[in-house]
């Protein structure tokens, strides 16, 4: 039986940045679930982060892009609802990379990413993206976007 | 199979006419960050629409989601008729997300419990945005209550005009006793007891009064609607229709 190179396509896959914050990948994003091979075709299980995520659809087509410009040919994507997506999905270098970013990263306590000030104030429960709350720092004054838990 | 279509189709025409209804505030809310909230509110509730579409297409076996939204008529929406009442005033809206945010919430930690699995897992992520609406409306209510005489009069009128609608969230016909003897579906008078606990108590910080449960609105369960609900349709389903097969 044919296994393919199941590890190849999660290192493809970890040149695909998340389409509204380009540092990270879709798989630090950890919205790749699983990948197989079975009947000689990849199967690369995706979670949405929020149901309603615009950059859904738009990393779909990036992966598919990434792929095909690899002569991979043989895959499909399913849409995979179980577990739901959760930001605990998300490690520590992960995190690191998106405070570098200028987003503070989600823990239970945002902080601002310029100063690490914990004296913050909420501007907004929602952002530019389903995904982040608008927060401003009341030490160095700069508005900054914290990446909810959920 | 029908059954269970048209069950789904309840549960994301409610989602779906309820985020369309949202849309309306995209580019007119009273302030960009509210504007920002209700759109992204919406947005999670076309999410949550799509997610149940795509199963009801799969269980009809012939048409696609889109063909599900855009090409049903009125009389073949499932929606709760709460959905499609018009956005108001920004209190208007607030209050009326309010009670829908509070059903959406209990509604789906039952129905996360379902024996269907792609019902119970829509439920169960469906639950994690939903709360995260109801801190927001309900945070809302309780600033416009307890606020002014002006913005409590508001609201406390908001209330009164929508009460009417809020009986359907209750109801039970042959298909939901059915889908809840299947342990597929939800037992919605059991919801009730958990929808009034929290909303005596917003209403109560809110400091407005809680409604007398008169006449209440019926019939989305057969399809039957506001006049309100065609009127959006017309805008929500036009594009598709004029130009049957438009790419974007």
């Amino acid at each position: 039986m044919q296994s393919g190179n199941i590890q190849k396509i999660w290192e493809l896959l970890e040149n695909v940045p998340d389409p509204e914050i380009p540092v990270i990948s879709v798989v630090e994003l950890g919205v790749i679930r699983d990948i197989q091979f079975i009947n000689n075709e990849y199967i690369i299980s995706v979670t949405p982060t929020y149901s309603g995520c615009p950059a859904v659809k738009t990393f779909q087509d990036d992966i598919h892009t990434e792929l095909i410009n690899n002569n991979i040919l043989n895959f499909k994507m399913i849409i995979v609802y179980k577990p739901a997506w959760t930001t605990d999905w998300m490690n520590d270098k992960t995190k690191a990379k998106l405070k570098k970013y200028g987003i503070s990263p989600p823990e239970k306590i945002a902080q601002c990413p310029q100063c690490n000030s914990k004296s913050i104030e909420l501007i907004s429960e929602f952002g530019a993206t389903a995904c982040k709350a608008l927060y401003k720092c009341s030490d160095c004054l700069e508005p900054f976007e914290h990446f909810k838990c959920i | 199979m029908q059954d269970l279509l048209k069950y789904t189709l309840r549960i994301a025409d409610t989602s779906l006419i309820l985020g369309q209804r949202l849309s309306e505030w995209c580019s007119k809310g009273p302030t960009l960050e509210e504007d920002i909230a209700l759109s992204n509110i919406s947005l999670d509730l076309f999410g949550q629409a799509n997610g149940l579409l795509e199963y009801a297409s799969k269980i009809d076996g012939s048409r696609t989601s889109d063909d599900l939204a855009f090409k049903r008529n009125e009389r073949e929406f499932y929606n709760l008729q709460i959905c499609e009442q018009e956005n108001g005033h920004f209190g208007d809206t607030i209050v009326r997300q309010f009670l829908c945010d509070t059903y959406f919430m209990i509604f789906y930690q039952e129905l996360s419990k379902s024996e269907d699995e792609t019902l119970a897992a829509i439920a169960n992520k469906s639950i994690k945005e939903v709360s995260y609406h109801l801190r927001h409306s309900k945070n809302w209510l309780i600033r416009l209550g307890d606020g002014t005489d002006e913005s409590k009069e508001k609201v406390q009128k908001s209330l009164e005009d929508i009460w009417k609608y809020t009986g359907e969230f209750f109801e039970m016909d042959d298909l939901d006793n059915l889908m809840s003897a299947q342990k597929i579906g939800v037992n919605n008078i059991k919801l009730k007891d958990e929808w009034n606990l929290i909303v005596n108590q917003v209403l109560s910080d809110a400091k407005i009064k809680r409604p007398e449960d008169s006449y209440m609105m019926t019939g989305s369960k057969k399809g039957l609607h506001t006049e309100l609900l065609g009127k959006m349709l017309a805008e929500m389903q036009y594009l598709p229709r004029a130009y049957p097969n438009a790419k974007w």
